[in-house]
Formats: structure tokens, sequence, C-alpha cells
């Protein structure tokens, strides 16, 4: 079986994030990591090839330079190749573009199966993995909780606040993944060594016939008119008790819809 | 002139790969461990489900090495393992830092047959090794120790008793030092591996302790514990000189626990000075409390360079490891006890109590600076290297 999983390199919350002049993220100034989220579809990966007995995973991103290093975390839980999507003309791109991308890459290889996280942890679109199907011509089956694949049927379980649907295609198909899928793995100090001697590829728009007009700032169907860093939390409510603060907590509680 | 940096200078900076594995098991120290932590210093139990942690993602004895099925990690891996541990809990440190020191004799003895009868285990996880060098009127002079191992048929038969073992219970073997030769000194003593299924081997309760409660210490006695032939680890009398050559190593793995716990308290105390306000202002703006920030910074990161260097000497089993690693650990739990003790100084009242965790940091730091050769022996050992070399 043969796997492709997207990841992306996303700002790391606990770190300093910026926003550069075009309200664009300050990619550079950051310290990034691997998409928590995406971090769910490495781990049902791996284990669809350790419970197949064998298959071949390769992790897809697009991003600037700094991208490598989710590739490399990537490589570091398990896998075989990386391949990084670089291209300067890519800055900006909205999720349309960034998903004609991708597909574009995946097309490229060889695969049955691609698997992504539900979404990004940043722009949390959440819509690349549809758009991707629909690009690729396959089945999507997004916002899997549960993945299973036996022969050529892949089979999902989505959960919702009010039901569970079991929905099943046939490879070759896409699957999106929830952070319910199961607890992910760190990388071993043997993954570590070995990720250095995997393979990785560089490619750009033109490797993938891309015109540079139809990604980037440019061909975005939307504009961000501004973004603005979160407000750090306040301290919160400090209530002292003077015989009423059962009734001030209540009315604290009511007013926030808690009770 | 103008300055010409070169990125590409690798000297004294740790590889990225380390760096890599620093944050894997910083990640897992810190989602796993730490939320366990206060409760396992609190019931004094061995946590079985945070080993289990450990075990399934191979942090366990990241040092066994690849042809024995383990991780391969270099000595620099096991270091930063056994800190990363040891900046959340002490007591989970050891679990990596104790599976190294029980298995450094057989490695230092090089016996192939030895290494594949037992490591594998280890690797695996479903088993853990300890040592047995100290005994109730043997500790820092180790070589009057009085267990005996009598030579019977193609047998040995044990006699006697061993202190202060680190996961004696719950540790399937046992590398137990013990005299062979009674009138041959040094050279009369020999080591084996004891099992923890072997007639005439038992433990006694555990020891009511300072600290690291979460690591059971037990004495461990033996009664006509009989043991097959094959069980010596190298020729018989080179058991000390493997005891003192396995030190060598392990040293070094007690000062990453060091600057792991002396870590773990300059990062509490530093928070905690910025939040704290009085006089209308954080503590971190008054320079005393700058100074003492200060120093316990620059003490950990000396020991820590000393450490890593150390363990890169481990690695490379340089001649000159006996001086760095007893410097490496003297000098790192030295440091230890005074960067927890400064932590809890600057946490003021509520340093003292439980509520926070810089009291356990400071009962725990305090044995690095007694186990695997108290600091005066550290010293006599330095010493002796020093004026050898002169």
């Amino acid at each position: 079986m043969r796997i492709v999983v997207l990841v992306k390199h996303v700002p790391d919350v606990a770190g300093d994030i910026g926003f550069a002049a075009d309200n664009t993220t300050n990619r550079a100034a950051m310290d990034g990591r691997l998409s928590e989220l995406d971090e769910y579809a490495v781990e049902q990966a791996l284990r669809l090839v350790e419970q197949h007995g064998g298959g071949e995973i390769t992790y897809l991103t697009m991003g600037p330079e700094g991208a490598v290093e989710a590739l490399r975390k990537a490589l570091s839980m398990g896998g075989d190749a990386g391949v990084h999507v670089l291209d300067d003309a890519l800055h900006g791109s909205d999720a349309i573009a960034t998903s004609l991308v991708l597909a574009e890459a995946i097309k490229k290889l060889d695969w049955d199966l691609v698997v992504c996280g539900m979404a990004s942890t940043d722009a949390t679109m959440s819509v690349v993995p549809a758009m991707l199907a629909e690009r690729l011509g396959v089945p999507g089956l997004t916002l899997a909780g549960r993945l299973a694949v036996d022969g050529n049927t892949v089979t999902i379980r989505r959960d919702s606040d009010y039901a569970s649907m079991t929905i099943s295609a046939s490879l070759p198909c896409l699957v999106s993944v929830t952070d319910q899928t199961g607890e992910t793995r760190y990388p071993s100090f043997k993954g570590i060594m070995a990720a250095k001697k995997k393979p990785m590829t560089t490619c750009c728009l033109a490797d993938l016939g891309i015109d540079p007009a139809q990604v980037g700032a440019g061909a975005a169907w939307s504009v961000v008119d501004a973004a603005t860093r979160r407000p750090p939390r306040a301290a919160g409510v400090v209530v002292t008790d003077e015989g009423d603060g059962g009734v001030k907590l209540a009315e604290f509680l009511s007013a926030g819809k808690f009770i | 002139m103008a300055l010409n940096p070169n990125p590409d200078f690798d000297l004294f900076r740790v590889p990225e790969e380390h760096e890599q594995l620093r944050q894997a098991v910083r990640e897992l120290a810190e989602t796993k461990v730490a939320p366990r932590v206060a409760e396992i210093d609190e019931s004094g139990e061995f946590p079985q489900d945070i080993y289990d942690v450990l075990r399934t993602n191979d942090m366990h004895a990241i040092h066994i090495p690849e042809e024995y099925g383990g991780q391969g990690g270099d000595a620099l891996a096991a270091c930063i393992v056994i800190e990363e541990l040891a900046r959340v809990c002490m007591s989970t440190s050891l679990i990596p830092g104790v599976n190294k020191l029980g298995t450094m004799p057989l490695l230092v003895g090089g016996d192939r047959d030895l290494l594949g009868r037992y490591l594998p285990q280890v690797a695996s996880g479903e088993a853990m090794f300890s040592y047995a060098l100290s005994e109730r009127e043997a500790g820092s002079d180790a070589a009057s120790m009085r267990t005996r191992a009598t030579r019977a048929g193609d047998d040995w038969v044990l006699n006697g008793q061993k202190s202060w073992i680190t996961n004696a219970g719950i540790s399937r073997y046992y590398t137990v030092i013990a005299v062979t030769d009674p009138g041959a000194g040094t050279r009369g003593i020999s080591a084996f591996v004891v099992h923890a299924d072997d007639a005439g081997f038992s433990v006694a309760p555990p020891e009511r302790k300072l600290g690291i409660h979460g690591s059971p210490t037990r004495e461990i006695l033996f009664e006509n514990c009989r043991i097959p032939g094959d069980r010596i680890v190298g020729e018989p009398g080179t058991g000390f000189a493997t005891a003192m050559r396995t030190l060598d190593h392990t040293r070094v793995t007690i000062g990453a626990q060091a600057i792991g716990v002396a870590q773990g308290a300059l990062d509490a105390a530093t928070d905690y000075a910025k939040q704290r306000e009085q006089f209308g202002k954080p503590i971190a703006t008054f320079q005393g409390v700058q100074f003492m920030l200060a120093d316990m910074a620059m003490k950990i990161e000396a020991a820590r360079q000393l450490v890593y260097a150390s363990a890169a000497k481990s690695e490379r089993d340089d001649p000159d490891l006996t001086y760095f690693g007893a410097a490496a650990k003297c000098f790192a739990s030295d440091v230890a006890m005074s960067v927890t003790t400064d932590a809890v100084q600057i946490f003021g009242g509520n340093g003292y109590t439980r509520d926070y965790p810089v009291e356990r940091m400071m009962r725990d730091a305090k044995i690095t600076q007694i186990y695997e050769g108290t600091n005066q022996i550290q010293r006599v050992v330095i010493a002796r290297e020093l004026m050898r070399a002169r």
C-alpha cells in the first residue's frame, strides 16, 4: 500500500507569532512545528503500514524553506520519503491554490491512499482535504475518528454530536483524520537517526506545470484585511467572600450560561 | 577586518538529532510524566504506568545497542533522555539510569554470550536490571565488602547482602559484585548476574527515604543462593575493576540527572519570580533575585557542558574518563543541591509547601551527591587522577 501523508509546518503557539505588512504570518520570525492535527495523520499511516506488514509512506508539504522541518519530524516518527513544494510565488496562497498545488504534486507520485489532518492548526480552513479529493477525482472520507483498510476497501467512522457514521469507499481515496484516532507516537532515537538518511525531494511550480498566476496572494479569492494577535488571557474575576460568595459565584456562572 | 561567521562550525554544539531527541523526551515528560509526579512522590509507589509509557516510546533503556534489539543510543543520547526526565521527575529518570547502570558491567565485560542472553529483554522492556555493589558496612569502602560467592561444582553459592539497591523488587536481573577469593583484596572480587527468581534471593522492605520516593530502594539478601557458573561476568577476580569502570561511565548519567533536576528548579523559580508580586512589582525585577537566578543559570550551564564533554568521553571510552566522570558527577550534583535550595528560597514560604514542586526537587537532588560514590569519594578519585597526571 502506498500512502501519501500531507503535513504542514505551522507556528508554535508557545512562541512569538507576528504578522507581516501584507497580513500573512511572518514565518521567518516564528518557531514552527509539525501541525498537531497532522501528527494524527502520520500516526494513522504508520499504523496502517504496521498492520498490513508493509507499505510505503511519502510525506508531502507545501511551504517556505522552514517547512522541511515538518517533513523531518514526520520522518523521525517513521515513513520513507519527503517531498517539499517550495516556490516564492506561493506566498499568500489561499486554500484553493493550496489544494491545486498539492493535488498536482500528489499526481506525480504513485499512491493508493492520501491521509490528511482534518485541518491545519493555524488557518483552520479545514477545506483542503475535501478540495483535494475533488481535484484528484477520488472519494473523500473526511473527519475520521477511526480508520481501517481491508484489501481495497477503506472504512472510516465519523463521530458527530448526535450520530456516528460508518462510511466506506474503494482505493484510491483520500481520508482526513481527527484527534480522536488515537495517541500519536514520539520519535525514537533510532527513528531520528534514520530520518537523516531518508530521501527528500524539493520541487517548484514549474516542476508541477503550474502557472504562478494561479497561486499566491494575487490569485487569492479572498483578502485578509487585518490580522492581530489575540490578547493574552485576562487574570479573571476575583471575588472576596463577605458571606455572599455563593450568590456571586452563582451569578457569574449563570451570566456565562454555565448553569 | 570583517567578521566571517561559519554557521557550519560543529564543535561544542549538540548535534541536531540529539536536540530532536531532547524535544521528544521533553514533550513526553511534560505531557505524560508531569501530571503524575506529585502523586508518585506522595504515594511512594513505582510508577508502572510511566514505565509502560517509556517502554512504548523506547526511552526506558536507550543505550542498548541495536544488535541486541535496542535503540543504539550513544552516551550523550542516554544523558539527554535522563536529563529531560529528571527535569520533571527524578524517580522516573532512574528507570533508564539504572537500566544503564545494571547492564553496564556486561557491556564493559564484553561477553557476547551474556549480552545476547540479557540485553534483548531489557531492550524490549520485559526486564529491568539493577546494580548491587554497596553493603551495610561497605559503602565508600566498597572493596571491604563481605558478600561471598563460593564455588560449588560448576555453580556459585552466594551469601550476604547488598544495600541501597535501586529498583530492587522490580528488576528481574541484578548485577552483584561479590568476594570470590577473600585473601586477594580487589583482585578477589567477581561480578555475577542474579535472577529475581533464584532460590535463596530475596528483597527486604523498601527504605523510607528523603526523596526519589517513586524509585524503590531495598536491601537484597542472599542465603545460600545458588547460581550456575555461566552467570559470572568476566573472569573471576575482575569484578572490582568491572564495577569501577562501570561507575566511570555511569557517573556521567548521574551528572545528567543532576543538571536535569537543577534545570527544572530554575525554570520553576524563574516563572514564579516573574509572576509573584511584592512591593508592587514582580520579584523578578529585584536585583537580589536576579543575581540568584543568574548564578543558578551559570552553574547549570557550566555543569551541563562538563557532563556533555564527559558523555563524549564515555562514548569514546577515553582513558581520562575516570577523572571526567567523577568531576561531572561531583560538580553537577553540588550544583543541583545548590540550585534546588535557592529555588525553594525564591519561592519563599510557598516553596516550603508541597503545593509547589521545588521542595520535592530539593529532596530529590540530595541523593545525587551521595549515590554512585559520595562526592567525597569523587574528590578522592579526582585528586588521585590529578596527581597521577603530574
